[in-house]
């Protein structure tokens, strides 16, 4: 402890901020870290292993799902695996990447020191991988993990479920806490640390997105913690909120639940408009289409979500007025993605492009994402929805805004930045073989599951009637060559930051512009120490 | 950024401060740990243990609290935060409150949905009238909700006598602590003391009352937290807000502590401040409360 003491003054050592040397000692460099570099790089690295961790499990489902008929796990896991895979990929994988995203770039590109609340950047993201352990810790508890689903409906997570949910939901609540702290961070730190003359409708657009995806998170996690300190109670403490019996209602888990569920899948997409944004210009060598109309959309997207939630729920035998008012807000919602499609396309049209990997997988999740919008619209449609209710066409479709839609901007992020991160250029090599790969397997795997939807196979269930055998068969062959593709990118990564490549120049991609590549690759340890003047 | 320009920035005061490392986060994130796993297990398994679990964590986290703000009050009374620090300090507390506004927010959901939809329905309204014939035909809704669909009976609480008492003492809390507020700003430390002092009396009697109340419910009313909606509702938003009103109270004995020390200027007390808007706070969502929960 004694060094330790020496660090925590804080005071004596302020100096230190002066100089571009890292902290030496991996406890010191990592543990303790307040430099928004590094810690944009261990939630990149944290929200990574989940993504693996959430795909074998989704490995498991599809093994399962090969034939019909149970075959290699019992009911009871595989409910387990679908939760699971569900939580982990939504708070441990997507989440944390673009909390990581965000604490990297963020500052650099506003030309800010590092974010607002260094000491608590750290602790947002060291709070997560303790939660995760409490999560993971239950599927070895006696009765197993959460096996009601991600969406932990009540009464399936309250009277029914395994004895475990405890620290299910006291997982939730750090994971709550973690974003909560890191949002805030986002919002105060594009506010008040801009540097003189960025205007904030100078911003480039992911910060933008990222300022509101920020508010959404602080407006919305706030109300999953009281969904699920409701749930706690109702198992533990006797009290009956999701109990028809003691004057309760089961649907009201599903109102609290998704007025916090859909803003959050907005949460998942929102930085990767950003994400697109920055990318379709660079490779088009054009300024991007329409930037305020951009903004408002982005804004406008944010607004109606809070106005939707109960389009998953039409099923549940709301009154008419309700249901029509839930499909109307709903379907306003894809003007203005429907202007940020325009505008990226816009941005194209007649500009001198070039396919680098980032821009592959970034014209992939224009493409993709609108398939997973239309399918949305689809659902959208209150009569329609009683046929897709809880079918594998909800499941196609919120895989592909998820997977192609927010994994790949993710991916595609991960390939543009980089250069910057590391000083290295990634293997093209390898590289287009994870893009061509993941194309093609993507759309094996989510495909067909439209039709199996459409012909009436729940999801969730472990088993299937045989006349849907060959296309699970299909879909399964599609989700391993996935799982696997995402291997290449791991080398890929790892090459990179162990310095095997081509060195990365300050900018690398002629095209692109932003203050992130007026600096030296690697970006040097601390940057914008004095802010930039912005003309 | 070449390395001559930053040691020229550093002479200028104007630099935002950015801390070096701190050992305080992941303590606080091991005390976090601690506690859930502490108080998820003493839930779930009930054995005595985890609750000694539960209590180290949340040893560790005062601990951690004592050392984090320590740090930061050393900074800020050695002259590293500008005018920019205290905006994003001001900025994070807000955005910190509104978080906790969107929380209660959850549990006046779950009460205006129960009220508004979920007991007319079970009552037979719209057309729930195969609902009501199929369930529990003998119930009929009313709120509050004294009577439960499977038949437990409770009474309600009136809102005279002990609740009224309470929003008295935290709507005067809420005048001390801003005439407390007021003297800072004007240099006057004696009024101060005593605003500030008189603040944290009031919360304590706020506390001991709610205490009282909550003995009263659950030996004579029969209204328990297992009492149906009603029951539910009732404890869980006045109880967690009796858990904000005990941490206010807590903050503002910290904050009165640091005022005999000396240590708030009439120009820079952000944590003065910062107590105080989370103290106006919990009164109004007591407002919200005596309205919603009690007279309605």
């Amino acid at each position: 402890m004694s060094t330790d003491a020496a660090i925590n003054t804080g005071v004596s050592d302020d100096a230190h901020e002066h100089h571009d040397h890292k902290p030496s000692g991996f406890f010191a460099r990592w543990v303790l870290t307040t430099n928004h570099k590094d810690i944009g790089s261990l939630y990149l690295l944290f929200s990574f292993a989940m993504f693996l961790t959430g795909g074998a499990m989704a490995m498991v489902i599809r093994a399962e799902l090969f034939q019909p008929g149970l075959q290699l796990v019992e009911p009871n896991f595989f409910n387990q695996m679908t939760t699971v895979h569900g939580l982990i990929m939504v708070f441990g994988a997507v989440m944390p990447a673009f909390v990581g995203l965000a604490n990297w770039m963020i500052p650099v590109m506003i030309g800010a020191p590092d974010m607002a609340l260094p000491r608590m950047n750290n602790w947002s993201f060291w709070i997560l991988p303790f939660a995760f352990s409490l999560m993971l810790m239950t599927l070895f508890m006696e009765g197993g993990g959460p096996n009601f689903g991600w969406t932990f409906y009540a009464p399936l997570s309250t009277k029914y479920s395994p004895d475990s949910t405890a620290v299910f939901v006291f997982a939730v609540h750090l994971m709550g806490i973690s974003s909560i702290m890191g949002a805030i961070n986002v919002i105060v730190t594009i506010v008040n640390l801009r540097a003189p003359g960025m205007t904030m409708m100078k911003l480039p657009l992911f910060v933008w997105t990222w300022l509101i995806t920020a508010f959404l998170l602080i407006a919305v996690m706030p109300v999953l913690a009281g969904a699920v300190t409701m749930v706690l109670t109702d198992k533990y403490f006797g009290t009956s909120f999701f109990d028809a019996a003691g004057g309760g209602d089961p649907v009201m888990f599903q109102h609290i639940f998704w007025f916090f569920g859909h803003p959050e899948v907005y949460i998942m997409i929102l930085p990767s408009f950003g994400i697109i944004s920055a990318i379709i210009p660079t490779f088009s060598r054009k300024p991007l289409f329409g930037y305020a109309s951009m903004v408002y959309a982005t804004a406008s997207i944010a607004g109606l979500s809070f106005l939707v939630w109960a389009h998953h729920m039409f099923t549940t035998g709301m009154p008419v007025a309700a249901e029509l008012f839930f499909m109307y807000c709903t379907m306003l919602i894809s003007v203005p993605t429907g202007v940020k499609v325009f505008n990226w396309v816009a941005t194209m049209w007649r500009g001198s492009l070039t396919f680098e990997v980032p821009m592959l997988f970034a014209i992939a999740f224009i493409v993709l994402f609108t398939i997973g919008g239309f399918s949305g619209l689809m659902l959208a449609i209150t009569p329609v929805d009683f046929q897709y209710h809880d079918t594998y066409f909800v499941v196609a479709h919120f895989h592909y805004v998820l997977v192609s839609g927010a994994i790949f901007s993710i991916m595609a992020a991960s390939y543009y930045w980089l250069p910057k991160w590391t000083g290295y250029m990634y293997d093209d090599y390898l590289a287009k073989w994870h893009f061509w790969c993941s194309l093609i397997s993507v759309n094996i795997l989510f495909f067909p599951m439209h039709f199996l939807g459409l012909a009436g196979m729940p999801r969730r269930i472990p088993d299937y009637a045989l006349q849907f055998a060959n296309v699970n068969a299909v879909v399964s062959i599609g989700g391993f060559a996935f799982g696997l593709s995402q291997l290449i990118f791991l080398v890929v990564v790892i090459k990179c930051m162990r310095g095997k490549g081509e060195r990365a120049s300050a900018k690398p991609w002629e095209g692109a512009e932003g203050l992130e590549w007026e600096m030296p690759s690697p970006a040097p340890y601390h940057t914008h120490t004095t802010p930039p003047e912005i003309k | 950024m070449s390395s001559s320009a930053q040691h020229q920035s550093s002479d200028k005061a104007t630099n935002y401060y950015v801390p070096s490392q701190s050992i305080w986060p992941i303590v606080g994130a091991v005390g976090l740990f601690l506690m859930a796993l502490g108080a998820a297990m003493w839930i779930a398994d009930g054995a005595a243990q985890y609750s000694w679990l539960l209590f180290f964590g949340a040893v560790i986290i005062v601990f951690m609290l004592f050392g984090w703000f320590g740090n930061v009050i050393t900074e800020s009374m050695t002259g590293l935060y500008s005018a920019q620090m205290d905006r994003s300090f001001r900025q994070g507390m807000s955005w910190f409150i509104f978080s906790e506004v969107m929380f209660f927010l959850a549990f006046f959901g779950a009460l205006f949905y129960a009220r508004m939809i979920a007991v007319p329905w079970l009552g037979g309204a719209g057309n729930n009238g195969m609902t009501h014939e199929l369930l529990w035909p003998e119930f009929v809704a009313h709120w509050p909700l004294v009577t439960t669909p499977d038949g437990t009976t409770t009474t309600a609480m009136p809102w005279q006598g002990l609740p009224l008492m309470n929003t008295v003492i935290l709507l005067v809390s809420s005048v001390t602590l801003h005439y407390g507020h007021v003297s800072l700003e004007k240099g006057r430390r004696t009024e101060t003391k005593l605003g500030l002092g008189l603040t944290v009396l009031l919360g304590i009697i706020f506390l001991v009352l709610q205490v009282e109340e909550y003995i009263h419910a659950y030996q004579e009313m029969g209204l328990t937290l297992s009492s149906g909606l009603y029951g539910n509702t009732f404890f869980l938003l006045t109880g967690f807000h009796g858990l904000h009103v005990t941490l206010g109270t807590i903050i503002l004995f910290v904050l009165f502590c640091r005022v005999l020390k000396g240590h708030f200027t009439p120009a820079q007390h952000f944590g003065f401040q910062a107590g105080s808007w989370y103290w106006h706070f919990v009164d109004v969502v007591w407002l919200c409360l005596f309205v919603f929960v009690y007279i309605l």
